[in-house]
């Protein structure tokens, strides 16, 4: 696994606050963090009505235990430092961004549409240049998959632009 | 032991026969292709399996399970890249092995010692699942929480990576399953005001987005790889002198994967690495690991497949995944409407020997398939990743949104794939999370009624044998990795 430790190119030399277990685990408790305040915003079951523990009791619990595991793991970290993860590769950030073409394209265009684009986007970025496979992979996949889940399983798609065409 | 005969009862049903057919390939394509797996592919292949009857379905999970396991081997020895991660104790010698002219040799020993691995671990299946279910009889509520707390810290103590961030990878996993109306008061948790979140989060778009999302971001950062493929003529048997040097390694094996595929854990992963490790241990040569030792092979091919049947034991006697892949099943045996757990021993055993039999021909028939078609299988590899990965973006997205028709499922599905990556990147297994999602709702209804039954007094845990039991044993089983790393400190 990652947790490879006093391995060479572990971040030792770099400065406290640009360690990935320091961004890691300041992630990991500010989310759970906010969490913890969502859950004293939970309705209270009054004492005549409850049985047992308050519903906002047990994910306060988990989310303590959390935090807590998270400060262990970086005290931890402070002596076996984590290995030095490679930069991410713009590959990576087009495939994220490919994403986020599809969420939006889907909820205000087209579930089919998205997933085409989303294809074609990765494709392409991923190296493949020859039209005939983009094709395949863009349009004659999906639409395969589409109607295959639209006629044996009997789902019924998003309304959006090219899916009414099929609904009629 | 009188329902062994329904063990056959598969044989005399062609649907069964034909499903177990292709779950058998479609296990070994998806064993073959690096990153995929049964996991992920038990997850995608679950929204098809809607359209069949119970057994049907969960025979045509557990061959994906049992011949995806085999599959990962192939790629192992081929690319020296595991097709999945209980095959990367295989990569040590099956590559050089290959390497050295006998790709053949090498698979063929993987693929027979895959066979008995498995074929045991199902006998084990089929003696020791009955005797766990008669045994959780006894179990209460406070028993099934302490057993629960246990499966996950045995869980972080012997799964892969730190055992703290598998902790609290577990502890993610039951968070998840906290959102939504509260069970016993119908109290909104974490729903934000989005409807659909009344419902909670579903197990498909987590395990989808955990597994095949993050491996798809994962393939992105991979794009310039080079994978150097050894030519492979044809499987050949093991001869006379193969076995000679491997029939004690595989027995051994099968019953080291077979003990580890009951505890719950990452079953195979886990199971090959101590397979391999004993192998190694136990030769006469140990100084040929590495460099394409045959025991090598066997070692770890027979503790990966004797895992399969091995954690299916707790998850049919008791409910608790012994794997990430039995979750998956456990997920279809639950939305089939099939509660595992003694009951079902006792009032379907028709249906539960059916499995049995099934993972005993699933085994069979991946070996004939494994045999004659490796080469086929392995050709597989050769689907480029810049075509294979959005066509299962399609799948994934198209499976997440046809079980609830929801879009917002689709998002999850794609929020926990970035979560998932970035899980891996640092060192936290996934897995966790998918046993905690499974195991939460367990683990907070069973503590809310123990303390209901306890009139809020905590202590009364500690009246209660099992219950206690199973805590002492979680305290072991937290300080095992603290234990060993103690031991490693001490010998530097």
């Amino acid at each position: 696994m990652n947790d490879v430790h006093n391995e060479k190119g572990t971040n030792k030399s770099l400065s406290l606050f640009f360690k990935s277990s320091f961004i890691v685990s300041g992630v990991i408790i500010l989310i759970s963090s906010i969490l913890l305040y969502f859950t004293f915003t939970f309705d209270i079951v009054p004492p005549i009505l409850n049985r047992g523990i308050q519903p906002a009791t047990f994910p306060k619990a988990l989310l303590i235990l959390i935090i807590a595991l998270t400060l262990l793991t970086y005290f931890i970290s402070l002596k076996n430092p984590w290995k030095n993860e490679k930069k991410l590769p713009n590959s990576f950030y087009t495939t994220l961004l490919s994403f986020v073409v599809f969420i939006t394209v889907s909820k205000f265009l087209d579930f089919f549409l998205g997933i085409a684009l989303l294809s074609i986007i990765v494709s392409y970025f991923w190296g493949e240049r020859r039209v005939a496979y983009l094709i395949m992979v863009s349009i004659i996949f999906p639409l395969i998959v589409f109607v295959f889940f639209e006629t044996i399983l009997g789902l019924r798609f998003p309304p959006g632009i090219i899916t009414n065409l099929y609904y009629g | 032991m009188e329902n062994l005969g329904l063990i056959f009862a598969p044989l005399f049903s062609y649907k069964l026969l034909i499903v177990l057919f292709f779950g058998t390939i479609f296990g070994l394509i998806l064993g073959v292709l690096p990153g995929l797996g049964p996991t992920t592919g038990g997850a995608l292949i679950l929204p098809f399996t809607m359209t069949l009857d119970p057994l049907s379905a969960i025979v045509l999970l557990t061959a994906i399970y049992c011949a995806g396991t085999y599959g990962g081997a192939i790629t192992a020895i081929l690319i020296n890249t595991p097709g999945t991660p209980a095959a990367a104790a295989t990569c040590l010698d099956g590559y050089p092995l290959a390497q050295k002219g006998e790709a053949g040799r090498a698979l063929g020993m993987a693929t027979v010692s895959s066979v008995i691995g498995g074929i045991a671990s199902v006998v084990v299946l089929i003696f020791f699942a009955p005797l766990l279910a008669n045994l959780a009889y006894e179990f209460g509520q406070p028993e099934y929480f302490a057993l629960a707390i246990f499966g996950l810290t045995m869980l972080a103590s012997i799964g892969e990576g730190s055992p703290i961030k598998n902790l609290i990878a577990g502890a993610f996993g039951i968070l998840i399953s906290t959102v939504g109306k509260d069970f016993m008061t119908s109290i909104d948790r974490f729903t934000f005001g989005i409807n659909e979140l009344t419902e909670g989060i579903g197990f498909i778009p987590v395990v989808v987005g955990l597994f095949a999302i993050s491996e798809m971001l994962t393939q992105s950062t991979l794009i310039n790889q080079i994978f150097n493929r050894v030519a492979l003529k044809a499987v050949k048997l093991p001869s006379i002198d193969d076995y000679k040097k491997t029939w004690k390694t595989i027995i051994r094996s099968s019953g080291i994967g077979s003990f580890i595929g009951v505890l719950p854990a990452e079953g195979g992963t886990v199971a090959s690495l101590i397979g391999y490790a004993e192998a190694k241990r136990w030769s006469k040569k140990p100084e040929d690991f590495g460099k394409g030792s045959i025991e090598g092979i066997a070692g770890a091919e027979a503790a990966n497949n004797a895992a399969t049947g091995g954690a299916m034991v707790p998850t049919l006697a008791l409910g608790i995944p012994g794997s990430a892949t039995t979750a998956v099943i456990l997920t279809g045996l639950i939305i089939h409407g099939v509660r595992p757990g003694p009951d079902l021993f006792r009032e379907q055993p028709e249906f539960l020997y059916g499995i049995f039999g099934s993972m005993l021909i699933a085994n069979i028939l991946f070996f004939v398939l494994g045999f004659f078609g490796a080469k086929i299988f392995a050709r597989i590899t050769l689907v480029p990743n810049k075509l294979l990965w959005p066509m299962i973006f399609a799948v994934s997205v198209c499976g997440t949104y046809s079980l609830n028709q929801s879009i917002i499922d689709v998002w999850l599905m794609l929020l926990f794939g970035v979560i998932g990556f970035f899980m891996r990147r640092y060192g936290f297994s996934v897995v966790p999370v998918i046993i905690g999602l499974i195991l939460g709702e367990l683990v907070e209804g069973t503590l809310r009624q123990s303390l209901v039954i306890f009139d809020g007094n905590w202590l009364m845990f500690l009246q209660r044998p099992i219950a206690l039991t199973f805590f002492v044993l979680s305290l072991i089983a937290l300080s095992f990795p603290l234990i060993k790393r103690k031991k490693k400190n001490d010998k530097v």
